[in-house]
């Protein structure tokens, strides 16, 4: 081996390049944005400013924070929803105003006059609700007209009362609480606000209102389509918001007593500057409260520090808006570009050295040698079948085999022409196997293992495992369950080809050359799977040796055969049976000789085999090309193979036309016969095997002769 | 009949029954003097909605203008102030102008950022950039000297005043861009349909950079008309609320904000109803703050028939056009 190829393979074995994608698919990494950008700020202001960081100068700060964070919370309600709340400056004024003239100088009853005052709010985010959320009007206008009004009702207010208002004083302790006091040194506000974002997280992320919300958001039409009340929930979100200023503005109000004509004057500005700069999408459906107070937090900061630095309020302006169109158009571009980045950063090919490709030449004597036997084999449900990955018989000889629409089909002995779909699972059915009671269990991709009652009954058995404890994509959730196989103490083994990519994009996992596939069991005593085997390169065919306490398992980009011992006296012994085939091994299945059989879905080549060691050039290919022009596994040809306990190749069967199974997924023996299926093909094959058992059938070979 | 009712022609006719009420019932409205000043009251704001309806017919909207207009003017009126002459001091201030529409357009066309962001944000951009390294102070007055640049707001030709005259310049000017010209057509194609603007070959980005320069440059002209007119221009202009009356004027004119649709004639009917309303409540004797409560109704009522006339089509709706 080469010195550069040694650095390769060490290099891709040590850094894991994966990471990167996988922590951009993660949908918390947009709080990173602001996460970093406050850190930035709280870095350059600390420099700036001696004594920034100090108690004191912090308490100052948070004594104001608490009023701006119960607006965002709103904020963030009406944001998620795809909309805008511009009236929030106006609404804060007049509830100030409200609060000041009956809290204040009327000494209402807090009881009673904060939830007033709060209706107050919540009655103008109603008039906004109504207009936009039942007239279809747009938010933008809406809530700027809205804005003007209630600014020019606060003016005439002013006016009217203003008097009155400089006159009160309401001397009780809880009003002076609301104002000064502090909780554990943490102001009254402030822990108000704590308690929202609390509760409105909760409701956003793990409730049904909030699920609603951001499905709006995210997806108007879609939203209405799936039956949610769109115009309802858009109107409730200005209700809220109009609430939670009501809330903030009595705060406010305990706090400075004044009713002053610029109070919230510039608010709606600060208000959308923060959530935006938190990573709250215009135009709704991403986001989420703790972005909007990170936003929040980082533009009060810039504000308070750029007054304390001694700016002028032009250069203040300056900066704040230069702050908005930067943080807008992160946004933009990040939404616009994020799907992309993450297709070209999430393929991440590794080091995989194959031994040299054998023989397949006709003639040269190789085992593999080329042959057509398979040219001319009947076929059963060409035309009408899609998609057949598997093919099983039960103890009448009706043949079963998946679709890819989701059904399991069934075949009627003796000739097998009359069909009917058996159950609809879902999906794309992969792997089966009949447990003793007769029930199928089938692996189908993309939903997890199924099982269906001999009358046609669909149980989920298992669609999760254990998450493993470093892992950054959740592979708790089955993705791609591929073929399994039934230990007489009933446990279930089954595969999932890999965690890292979803069912149509299976191909796509070889480019990787990276173990990311497992083998899980699943315990029909407790229900639970676990998964035994990891990083697997795309554990496919499972089949348990007739001993009960091994199972033999086929790594399709491994181009490998292992036995695993998983009772007995070998127990938890990994041994490679096959570990140079010519091709990709798919299903492998029990022959009536106490054999295997091993399909081969596709073949090797010499150029794919020197990619795999080529890992810089796999990843420059799918950055710089595009997907449909990837160098690809061959999976045009492919063959069954027979094999004993021990690895030897009995024999081989091939079809050279390619024209009825050009790519074979599947083998099952029966009654002398063998059955071809292919997940790309249109029908199940039926070949004839000189000499079999014409009495065997694999079920009896598992579960014994009917008695 | 009810048919044919589309919302200029309901203005146009509140705009009758009130001009013919108010004649009626106020004493002096009707005098030839009232009505010219009646005109020239609005016809800043005239100009104005001139601009703001070339970017709401190619479906943006443009809210830094109040930013624009009082900052370029009080710049140039420094500048002149300082010594220059007015003609180098124009050319400066329209180089200013012009690099606010490129940089508009360009965040609205490349960056992708909605119109109405974009625009917001440059306001305060363009507003803090003036405070900060313009005009440092609020409020700029028009020097002394006697020139013909001093008559453009305040003058008179053949006894109309001049600022009418400017804001009729303006109208015209603007009608025969977008009823003749290519980047016109251009304009109603793009506010219409935006992606089918694109597919036919209509270069969709240079033209909004385009549509934004050239509001810019209007909003020059109406600063300096402005500036002229009064003997000076305060900056803080741009943190009033008078940006909502342009949009008003537009919008109630019936330009619907889906883009596409009015032309220059429904901003002088807009332009021409909020003329008319504002100087009867002025001659009524209303106070600021009862005129504002009132005109932001109306404002909310015409965006209210707005919508009830030109619905939004949710098939081209863009995913976050709010």
């Amino acid at each position: 081996m080469a010195a550069s190829e040694a650095w390769t393979r060490w290099r891709y074995r040590w850094i894991p390049d994966k990471l990167v994608g996988e922590i951009l698919s993660k949908s918390w990494i947009d709080t990173l944005i602001p996460g970093v950008i406050l850190a930035a700020v709280l870095a350059f202001f600390s420099l700036k400013l001696p004594g920034f960081l100090s108690g004191s100068n912090l308490g100052d700060i948070a004594q104001i924070y608490g009023e701006y964070l119960i607006i965002i919370v709103g904020i963030t309600f009406v944001m998620m929803a795809g909309g805008i709340d511009l009236t929030v400056g106006s609404t804060f004024a007049f509830c100030n105003l409200a609060a000041l003239l009956l809290i204040n100088s009327m000494e209402m009853n807090l009881a009673l006059g904060i939830p007033l005052i709060m209706l107050i709010g919540g009655a103008i985010g109603l008039i906004n609700g109504l207009l936009i959320g039942y007239l279809g009007m747009r938010a933008f206008l809406t809530t700027l007209v809205m804005l003007i009004i209630v600014r020019a009702v606060v003016d005439q207010g002013l006016l009217d009362y203003g008097q009155t208002i400089s006159r009160g004083f309401n001397a009780s302790t809880a009003w002076e609480f609301m104002g000064v006091g502090t909780v554990f040194g943490v102001p009254s506000s402030l822990v108000v606000a704590a308690a929202i974002a609390l509760v409105g997280h909760v409701v956003l992320t793990r409730m049904r209102f909030g699920w609603h919300v951001m499905a709006v958001g995210g997806s108007r039409r879609s939203a209405y389509n799936a039956g949610i009340r769109v115009k309802r929930t858009v109107c409730l979100t200005y209700m809220i918001s109009g609430l939670m200023t009501g809330l903030a503005a009595t705060f406010y109000a305990a706090r400075l007593t004044s009713a002053g004509t610029d109070v919230g004057k510039g608010l709606e500005v600060t208000m959308l500057t923060a959530a935006v700069l938190g990573g709250i999408s215009l135009g709704g459906g991403r986001g989420s409260v703790i972005k909007a107070m990170l936003g929040a937090v980082i533009v009060l900061l810039v504000q308070n520090s750029l007054i304390r630095m001694g700016l002028t309020s032009g250069t203040s302006s300056l900066v704040l808006g230069l702050i908005l169109l930067a943080a807008v158009a992160i946004d933009v571009r990040w939404v616009k570009n994020r799907h992309k980045i993450l297709a070209r950063a999430y393929v991440s090919p590794t080091y995989f050295r194959l031994p040299p490709l054998p023989e397949t030449a006709a003639g040269s004597g190789s085992p593999y040698a080329l042959n057509d036997r398979l040219r001319g084999v009947a076929a059963i449900g060409l035309g009408e079948l899609d998609g057949p990955e598997d093919v099983i018989f039960d103890r009448d000889d009706n043949l079963y085999c998946g679709s890819r629409h989701g059904d399991i089909i069934r075949f009627f002995a003796p000739d097998h022409r009359r069909s009917e779909i058996f159950a609809h699972i879902g999906g794309h059915p992969l792997g089966l196997a009949f447990d003793p009671q007769g029930n199928l269990l089938t692996c189908v991709g993309g939903m997890g293992l199924y099982r269906v009652s001999p009358s046609g009954e669909v149980t989920k058995l298992s669609d999760e495992t254990n998450r493993s404890l470093l892992s950054i994509v959740d592979d708790s959730r089955l993705r791609l369950a591929d073929d399994l196989d039934i230990a007489p103490d009933g446990r279930v083994f089954f595969s999932e080809a890999t965690i890292r990519y979803e069912m149509y994009d299976w191909m796509v996992d070889a480019l990787e050359g990276r173990g990311n596939g497992r083998i899980i069991c699943y315990d029909p005593r407790t229900g639970q799977s676990r998964t035994v085997l990891p990083n697997l390169q795309l554990p496919n065919g499972i089949c348990v040796e007739p001993g009960g306490q091994s199972l033999l398992f086929a790594e399709t980009w491994g181009c490998r055969i292992t036995r695993w011992h998983f009772d007995g006296p070998h127990k938890g012994r990994r041994e490679v049976v096959i570990d140079n085939l010519p091709g990709y091994p798919d299903n492998i299945n029990r022959a009536s000789d106490g054999t295997f059989w091993c399909a081969l879905c596709g073949m090797r080549s010499p150029v794919f085999d020197l990619a795999l060691r080529m890992p810089d050039f796999r990843r420059r290919m799918v950055q710089k090309v595009g997907r449909d022009d990837w160098l690809y596994p061959n999976m045009n040809t492919g063959c069954v193979i027979k094999f004993d306990a021990a690895g030897t190749i009995l024999d081989v069967l091939w079809d050279l036309g390619g024209e009825a199974h050009p790519m074979i997924t599947s083998i099952r023996e029966h009654k002398g016969h063998l059955y071809l299926g292919g997940i790309y093909n249109n029908r199940v094959g039926r070949y004839h095997i000189p000499g079999a058992d014409p009495a065997w059938t694999s079920n009896a070979s598992y579960w014994g002769d009917r008695s | 009949m009810l048919r044919g009712l589309n919302q200029e022609r309901i203005v146009f006719t509140i705009a009758v029954v009130l001009f013919v009420l108010f004649s009626v019932l106020l004493p002096g409205f009707l005098s030839a003097g009232n009505l010219l000043s009646l005109i020239q009251n609005v016809s800043i704001l005239g100009i104005l909605g001139v601009a703001m309806a070339i970017a709401i017919i190619g479906r943006g909207i443009d809210l830094s203008i109040l930013s624009t207009m009082p900052v370029s003017a009080a710049w140039l009126l420094t500048l002149v102030n300082g010594g220059m002459p007015i003609g180098l001091a124009f050319v400066c201030a329209l180089g200013f102008v012009i690099a606010v529409g490129i940089i508009n357009g360009t965040l609205i066309a490349y960056v992708e950022i909605p119109a109405i962001f974009a625009t917001l944000a440059m306001g305060i951009v363009v507003y803090g950039f003036g405070k900060a390294f313009m005009t440092p102070i609020d409020a700029v007055y028009t020097g002394r000297g006697e020139s013909w640049f001093y008559a453009i707001g305040s003058g008179r030709v053949l006894g109309i005043p001049s600022p009418v005259i400017v804001f009729a310049l303006v109208a015209a000017a603007a009608f025969l861009f977008l009823r003749t010209l290519k980047p016109g057509r251009f304009i109603y194609g793009m506010g219409d349909n935006p992606l089918a603007a694109r597919v036919t070959g209509i270069p969709v980005r240079p033209m909004i950079i385009l549509q934004y320069v050239i509001i810019s440059i209007i909003a020059l002209i109406a600063g300096i008309v402005m500036a002229t007119a009064l003997a000076g221009i305060n900056t803080r202009l741009a943190l009033s609320t008078m940006v909502y009356d342009v949009i008003l004027v537009v919008v109630l004119g019936g330009i619907g904000l889906a883009g596409g649709k009015g032309g220059i004639r429904n901003v002088v009917v807009g332009t021409l109803l909020i003329g008319i309303l504002l100087n009867g409540m002025t001659i009524m004797n209303l106070t600021y703050t009862v005129q504002s409560i009132l005109k932001s109704v109306i404002l909310l009522l015409a965006i209210v028939a707005d919508t009830l006339l030109n619905p939004r089509d949710e098939q081209t709706a863009q995913h976050g056009d709010i």
